[in-house]
């Protein structure tokens, strides 16, 4: 388990040293993410550990965004000002921007192939 | 000997200056807000970060403490956002197959997905009169919190206000995303999680990885690659958006 937990830390460390290397526009965690895949692909599997390590990071993500979240402290009067044309202009951008996406994705995924259907709550 | 009121502030003070309070603050606003949300069959309407949000802010405003004394604890819990980006990778390897077989799809949506976005924003926040800041600060809401501040950062603007915009859009499109999909016939796993990814980052995708791991998977993908598309993108057409 330890290992496992190295290996992922190892991963992050190794992309945020490549993203400042490179200047690339990726957060370092994203290039460690390309990475540790790469290794996945290299050794054509999943091991059971890492398994167990990420499903238990994952399982929890939303966790992880509550401290940034409590952030919106800080600029409440700044939203306040503008409440009305910032509450509408994040609802109304963001679910317009999830249905053109999942429409243009579902209408373009290879035909022929039964789609997974989902539930009502997914 | 001391009130026992006193000795009550007395402990109280000293908690506050270690990071064991707020941390374990943390952990409790969110078993509630993921108490009430498995208790409602996963309903996405009550989405945990919006609850655990809502409870710390309350009580950091009655308790009236600073947001960097709170993150002195926290900032344990919001560590691990770095490792668990890195784990994305595993889901994405169990589902390689079925994005390798779509990466036209993935393509076309992806870039449609990165510019409707920011586009639809600015617009409708120019259009209904918010500032300048906020205009500039909301553009790239849809990517995740340190390229989005980055990309605002580049434009002149607060990346502050964009890390809050960028949690309001996660917690809107964690929370809402599945209603409108239902209403719009949008059914297939690996659709819904793009979607999800897309729009909403993190937040979208930890909700994604909650109810499938399909759906996970690719939204996984699309924050990732969101993220980059729009540090290309947007710069391209900044000038015409925002003028």
């Amino acid at each position: 388990m330890l290992k496992w937990i190295t290996i992922i830390f190892c991963c992050q460390l190794a992309g945020e040293t490549l993203v400042r290397l490179g200047a690339l526009p990726v957060p370092g965690p994203v290039a460690g993410m390309v990475l540790l895949f790469c290794g996945l692909a290299a050794i054509k599997s999943v091991p059971k550990e890492l398994g167990t390590v990420s499903s238990g990071l994952l399982s929890h993500l939303s966790l992880l965004f509550v401290p940034a979240g409590t952030g919106i402290i800080v600029h409440l009067p700044l939203l306040r000002d503008d409440a009305i044309p910032v509450s509408i202009a994040l609802v109304l951008s963001t679910l317009a921007t999830v249905v053109v996406t999942g429409w243009m994705m579902q209408l373009l995924m290879r035909r022929g192939e039964p789609p997974t259907e989902a539930g009502d709550n997914g | 000997m001391a009130e026992p009121t006193e000795n009550l502030r007395d402990i109280w003070v000293y908690l506050s200056a270690t990071p064991l309070l707020h941390l374990t603050l943390t952990l409790i606003a969110y078993q509630i807000g993921d108490f009430a949300y498995q208790k409602f069959n996963r309903n996405p309407l009550l989405n945990p970060v919006m609850i655990a949000v809502a409870l710390l802010v309350t009580m950091l405003w009655a308790t009236n403490t600073d947001y960097t004394d709170f993150f002195e604890g926290a900032q344990f819990v919001h560590f691990l956002l770095g490792p668990a980006t890195v784990c994305l990778a595993v889901p994405l390897y169990r589902q390689f197959q079925k994005v390798r077989d779509n990466l036209l799809a993935i393509a076309v949506s992806l870039i449609s997905g990165s510019l409707f976005a920011a586009v639809s924003a600015v617009l409708i926040a120019r259009v209904l009169g918010a500032s300048q800041d906020l205009v500039v600060a909301i553009a790239p809401k849809s990517v995740t919190a340190p390229i989005a501040m980055g990309i605002t950062e580049q434009f002149g603007g607060l990346p502050s206000l964009t890390a809050v915009l960028v949690i309001l859009t996660g917690i809107i499109g964690a929370a809402l995303g599945p209603v409108v999909m239902n209403l719009f016939r949008i059914r297939d796993w690996a659709a819904r999680g793009f979607a999800m990814g897309t729009a909403s980052h993190g937040i979208g995708t930890a909700r994604a990885l909650q109810v499938d791991e399909t759906a996970g998977a690719f939204a996984g993908i699309a924050m990732g690659l969101n993220a980059i598309a729009t540090a290309i993108l947007l710069p391209l057409i900044w000038v015409w958006l925002v003028g």
